[in-house]
């Protein structure tokens, strides 16, 4: 069915930044106070209120534009976008129409086939969020207005993307992007992150766009994708028909995973934006933008080059590792303490990951420090312990904050590579199980497994398996 | 004439006005004959003009990310016509 169709579809983000203060005003930005406690006269609207723009914003939004490559304006302007709904104070929303502050950018992404396309970025600008209405059963709504006022960069992309996939693959490097910049803390739930799709078909090979429909605010991945694919199967079928998709705005709706017109908001589109005379034009220098320049961090993508080629990882290792921030900065420690790279990866990405996973700890939490860490890792190449062992002393790290060293030597985890301790139990081993022993002589070499598995056994795991082997193989075949 | 009542209506509804017939006339008129005198500007070459905003010459007019005192949510929502929980309380806005 959809073989017959190309799927077009733009996103817009709005991303919450991570300001202590809100955009216009100094209340703090902090999710999840008692409603309406972080409000002033400036966010509530009142007459003769003035805001003054929060430079960091502006900051954080040359910081984006940058690392999103996209020009930075040397003069843009702030907006009212004129409109009434119950959340919006002043009956106008400072937002930027002409000359926003970023433009002409890019991110790349990899299809789900594996192909990298590039998804332009038609602009990013600054805006103030809007405050929360609860809906309770009654004949009322309620308003907290908190939340407005709250600095958000919209981030606008060109319709580039050609499926739900795509979509979503956009969606990820970009969150990735804002919470390695560390100007958005990336969390969905609390709307931090919130995305509407523009959702059109057009018959293949045709050029012009068809109608689109608009998906507003949707707040995990999972239910982008989902309000996409119903989208384009209502608008396939309706086009199949012969009929005409309107241009509407449209909900998704969780429980039933379908999207429902929003009727009634259609007719307040006519926003009559005018530049804010409250706020003064912004003026953004080369110095300005340089000095933001070299605060970029290194992106997942530079780092992820980096870990192959100095650490000597896979290329998967290193995207997995570079994935978060945090982890990234967790193992670059750890591989500079302690030099082996693959080792220390293996480590980060099993251990580590599964210890955090276990105890619900992000990773800048980790009990077990990069250095300590280290000091484990050391212990397995010079031998002194197996990684069979170290999983063990991880688990006794993890719990008291104390060193490898200190735990092995107090635990009598040593391993035991000399040779002169192995053979006696060795020989007390062949011993007891002649049936195996004749066995393996008589070309069941398999059962060596065996053999190794008792030693272990007796020796509680402290068995150099290297020297073990050796020792077993002499033993059973002289 | 510059603007017709269609325009005015519409342009009163989105405002949230509520205007009688005679109202609407008479709105009609003083509008149209606002923008006819204004429309004089539109004799003037302004290509290479660029759009005044503001009539000061300023620009870049900044505050530090610095936490300030706020109302508080009693301050907030005492001279709301009705509140409830601390939340300003309005007519229900989606069914």
């Amino acid at each position: 069915m959809l073989s017959k169709y190309e799927v077009v579809i733009g996103l817009e983000v709005h991303v919450q930044l991570t300001t202590d203060t809100k955009i216009f005003c100094h209340c703090a930005t902090r999710f999840g106070n008692q409603p309406n406690s972080q409000t002033c006269p400036v966010c509530l609207g009142l007459p003769g209120s003035l805001p003054v723009l929060n430079k960091k914003v502006v900051d954080y939004a040359i910081l984006t534009g940058l690392a999103t490559h996209c020009s930075i304006a040397s003069r843009s302007l702030l907006a009212r976008k004129n409109y009434f709904y119950p959340d919006l104070p002043k009956g106008y929303q400072i937002s930027q129409l002409e000359l926003p502050i970023c433009e002409h950018g890019r991110l790349e992404i990899d299809s789900p086939e594996g192909e990298r396309r590039t998804i332009g970025i038609t602009r990013i600008h600054m805006e103030e969020d809007a405050g929360k209405l609860l809906h309770d059963s009654g004949a009322v709504s309620r308003v907290d207005l908190n939340r407005a006022c709250t600095p958000l960069l919209e981030i606008v992309s060109e319709p580039d993307m050609r499926s739900s996939d795509e979509a979503i693959a956009y969606l990820k490097k970009l969150h990735q992007i804002v919470v390695y910049l560390g100007v958005c803390d990336g969390n969905l739930e609390e709307g931090s992150f919130r995305c509407d799709a523009n959702v059109s078909l057009r018959p293949r090979g045709q050029k012009e766009f068809g109608t689109r429909a608009e998906l507003k605010n949707i707040n995990s991945f999972r239910f982008i994708k989902q309000a996409i694919d119903y989208e384009v199967e209502r608008q396939a079928d309706i086009l199949d028909e012969g009929g005409r998709v309107i241009q509407e705005t449209r909900l998704f709706d969780t429980a039933s995973g379908t999207t429902r017109s929003m009727r009634g908001k259609e007719e307040a589109h006519d926003y009559r934006y005018f530049p804010d005379p409250d706020l003064v034009p912004l003026l953004v220098s080369e110095d300005w933008i340089e000095e933001i320049r070299n605060s970029l961090p290194e992106l997942p993508e530079t780092k992820i080059d980096r870990f192959v080629r100095e650490y000597g990882i896979p290329r998967y290792d290193a995207e997995v590792l570079a994935a978060e921030r945090a982890t990234a900065d967790y193992y670059d420690a750890l591989v500079k303490e302690q030099g082996n790279g693959k080792l220390c990866s293996n480590w980060v990405m099993g251990e580590v990951q599964r210890a955090l996973n276990d105890s619900g700890l992000p990773v800048a939490e980790c009990p077990v420090a990069p250095r300590q860490l280290a000091g484990l890792l050391k212990r397995i190449e010079d031998n002194t312990i197996s990684g069979k062992i170290a999983k063990q002393v991880f688990d006794a790290m993890w719990k008291s904050d104390r060193d490898a060293d200190s735990i092995i030597e107090e635990q009598g985890l040593r391993q035991v590579s000399d040779l002169g301790a192995i053979e006696p139990i060795i020989d007390q081993i062949l011993a007891a199980n002649p049936e195996q022993v004749a066995e393996f002589r008589a070309g069941k070499e398999k059962l060596l497994g065996f053999f190794v598995g008792q030693a272990m056994k007796l020796t509680k795991g402290k068995a150099n398996p290297a020297a073990l082997n050796e020792v077993l193989v002499k033993r059973l075949k002289g | 004439m510059k603007i017709s009542r269609e325009q005015v209506e519409h342009v009163a509804r989105l405002a949230r006005l509520a205007l009688a017939d005679e109202e609407l006339d008479a709105l009609t008129g003083e509008m149209d004959a606002i923008l006819g005198y204004v429309e004089k500007l539109n004799n003037l070459n302004t290509d290479h003009v660029v759009p005044t905003a503001h009539a000061v010459p300023m620009e870049n007019a900044f505050r530090d990310d610095r936490i300030g005192p706020s109302l508080g949510t009693q301050k907030a929502v005492a001279n709301a016509p009705e509140a409830a929980d601390g939340c300003f309380v309005v007519p229900k806005v989606i069914e």
